[in-house]
């Protein structure tokens, strides 16, 4: 099991400026699976993405893909690494001051050799699998949330690469571009081979598409499990989720004085 | 913005900004007129400078034949020391008068030079013989009360 | 009361401290975009583009404000040496003003309001929308592709630009005392010719140039690099530009000039 694992994440502990953000993570993620981690908002999700990324170090504990410690590699070896891997951004991050063709070619005219003929025929191949072709002149400028998501997207495939990673794939987006982004973010797993990521809280698009969730929660893992597991889940704080309920383990009230001495009641009928 | 159109307002740019730098290098400045041509040295010994500075120029007959290079007080003879670059293409004869004059009332002091009659003339390294330092306004205010006195004293000679 | 003084000292401490640290962590960064040079001068085309946005856009307001600037210098001193009866000298006055102090001084000035401003708001915003984070994720420099092109092309524009201010402000100078005033033409340029020294007083002026150049460039791109990245970080860091530009061009070229210009008359 563990050789077949892209990800694999032991007692991860990360702390920013004393405050711990993620306490004790182990989480094993295989290869050519779509899998999700949902929490709340701030709950340290994107930074797991940052961990495996390499952008960020853990405190103790480690992350490792495909076989290597990542806070261990040396510059040139994470760079390598991060070849194989993508990310895409909250709000796409494309580049604007280039176009969509050139957003895309970026990484192959960076990284390869490639002649600019193959490169246009590539740029056009991964376009035509998010289903944006016409849209290879527009600048990110004139795009529009969903657009701009999807060209992120062909922009995350353009090399190919083992792992995704989504950083919140479904936020702003209307209910057609939602279903579309789901739609494409499964069937590109399955076509190319690769494993993707979800850090999200859109609970209805991903039990969808994925196979396996996490839930975090105040720096732990809360649950686990494959979405029919996670519906029925008995854990008060999946079920709080799972069915947006106002109230529960997370609660409504954010920490305040007792009402009535905020309202100053006990000192106005004295 | 197409590739080729920028490339060449960026070219325009750089082509406007040096030629900025030779507008003033060569009409502003005195770099076409700058003498790195041939020079030689010439020195000569003022006892007093006054106002002279490095740099000032050298003229004769108003015309400028060089530049003052360096100056240094001399403790064998407790004069200034002046070294003077001349333009290779002005020789001056052996008795030339080397004086310091100011240009205009208030302007910078500069070196004049006035030829002899000599057949020989000076070379690289040789010392103009006659020099006449600058007028310092003290000396003459002294030198003035000086005459005044002398003028008043041959008259009244008798008295005491 | 002693409380609240030792709070304030601490807290004067504290910012004291992290200037120094800021100071310490820009001088790192600083020596980053020099090694990692490589690829703007192996891929030119990076400069180039820059060099556009840098240089060409702000040849505008240097040109006009170098013209500007001339014909005010022209007129005020035509004013003042015209009573000593030293008008035509007003050639020397303008050219020796603008290439030893206001040339690099001003052109610097108004270099780091328009361009280096856009360079921090520019990196700043690539930084707040994640754009810096996307391109180190696929394995690609942010610092190599996007600050270093930056930094070569400001520090190339800036002795053209001033170059440019100074040419245009002697052309003011003659148009205002020449050919509107009547000042003789011929004593305007020689008077001129003979007291500015190329070496002296044109070879300083660009020295100080670039001096300025590498001082501002290096500014715009850190404050950029190191902006918040949010709405009120960027426009800080914007402002936080203009200002240490300025303080600094100020402050170098008193120590330019003393160095310089020592002894001189």
């Amino acid at each position: 099991m563990t050789t077949r694992a892209l990800v694999e994440i032991k007692d991860l502990n990360f702390s920013y400026d004393e405050r711990p953000i993620l306490k004790g993570i182990n989480m094993t993620m295989p290869r050519g699976k779509v899998i999700a981690i949902m929490g709340g908002s701030g709950c340290g999700k994107t930074t797991l993405l940052r961990l495996i990324g390499g952008t960020v170090t853990p405190s103790s504990g480690y992350v490792k893909v495909d076989n290597q410690i990542v806070h261990e590699l040396g510059r040139n070896k994470l760079f390598s690494l991060r070849r194989k891997m993508s990310m895409l951004f909250q709000f796409g991050a494309l580049f604007t001051d280039l176009s969509v063709f050139d957003n895309i070619a970026f990484q192959m005219r960076e990284h390869t050799d490639l002649p600019e003929s193959v490169i246009r025929d590539l740029v056009f191949m991964k376009l035509h699998a998010v289903g944006l072709r016409g849209a290879h002149n527009l600048m990110p400028a004139e795009l529009s949330g969903g657009m701009a998501r999807r060209v992120a997207l062909a922009r995350s495939i353009a090399l190919d690469p083992m792992l995704v990673m989504y950083d919140e794939p479904f936020a702003g987006l209307d209910p057609i571009s939602l279903s579309v982004i789901g739609n494409l973010i499964r069937r590109l797993t399955e076509a190319l081979g690769m494993t993707s990521i979800l850090v999200t809280h859109d609970v209805h698009e991903s039990l969808k598409i994925v196979d396996y969730v996490y839930f975090i929660s105040e720096g732990v893992i809360a649950a686990e499990g494959t979405p029919s597991e996670v519906r029925e889940s008995v854990s008060p704080f999946v079920h709080q989720f799972i069915h947006s309920e106002v109230d529960g383990p997370v609660p409504f009230h954010y920490p305040a004085e007792k009402y009535a001495t905020d309202l100053n009641l006990e000192n106005r009928f004295a | 913005m197409q590739r080729a159109t920028m490339d060449l307002w960026v070219g325009l740019f750089v082509i406007a900004g040096i030629g900025a730098l030779l507008i003033l290098a060569l009409k502003v400045g005195n770099l076409g007129t700058y003498s790195e041509e041939k020079s030689y040295t010439l020195v000569g010994s003022f006892e007093n400078i006054g106002g002279l500075k490095i740099r000032a120029p050298v003229k004769s007959a108003g015309v400028v034949v060089g530049r003052v290079m360096d100056i240094q007080f001399s403790t064998k003879t407790f004069d200034a020391a002046v070294t003077m670059n001349i333009d290779d293409r002005y020789q001056f004869p052996k008795d030339t008068f080397a004086s310091i004059l100011t240009s205009g009332l208030l302007g910078e002091q500069y070196v004049g030079l006035a030829a002899g009659g000599d057949e020989g003339m000076l070379k690289s390294g040789d010392k103009i013989m006659k020099t006449n330092s600058a007028l310092v306004l003290e000396d003459m205010i002294g030198q003035f009360l000086f005459d005044k006195a002398s003028e008043d004293d041959g008259d009244d000679s008798s008295k005491f | 009361m002693p409380r609240r003084i030792v709070i304030s000292i601490r807290g004067v401490g504290h910012r004291v401290i992290d200037s120094v640290w800021r100071l310490g962590y820009a001088a790192r960064f600083f020596s980053l975009i020099l090694l990692k040079s490589g690829t703007s001068i192996r891929r030119f085309g990076l400069i180039i583009r820059e060099l556009y946005f840098t240089g060409v856009l702000t040849m505008i307001i240097i040109l006009v404000s170098g013209l500007f600037v001339g014909m005010v210098l022209g007129l005020q001193g035509y004013e003042t040496l015209q009573k000593y009866g030293a008008e035509t000298a007003v050639g020397t006055l303008v050219a020796l003003s603008l290439v030893r102090e206001l040339g690099p001084v001003v052109a610097a000035l108004l270099f780091a309001s328009r361009a280096g401003s856009a360079i921090t708001a520019e990196i700043g915003l690539m930084k707040a929308t994640e754009q810096l984070e996307a391109m180190g994720m696929m394995a690609v420099d942010p610092i190599a592709r996007v600050v270093a092109p930056r930094f070569w092309a400001g520090v190339i524009s800036m002795p053209l630009l001033a170059a440019m201010f100074s040419a245009m402000g002697i052309f003011g100078g003659y148009l205002v005392a020449v050919v509107l005033i009547g000042v003789d033409e011929g004593s305007f340029w020689s008077q001129m010719q003979s007291a500015v020294d190329f070496r002296f007083d044109i070879v300083n002026g660009i020295i100080k140039t670039c001096v300025f150049g590498v001082a501002i460039t290096a500014i715009a791109v850190f404050e950029g690099y190191d902006a918040q990245p949010t709405a009120e970080g960027v426009s800080g860091a914007t402002t936080r530009t203009v200002v240490t530009s300025a303080l600094v061009i100020l402050g170098l070229d008193f120590v330019l000039t003393s160095f310089m210009f020592r002894g001189v008359g």
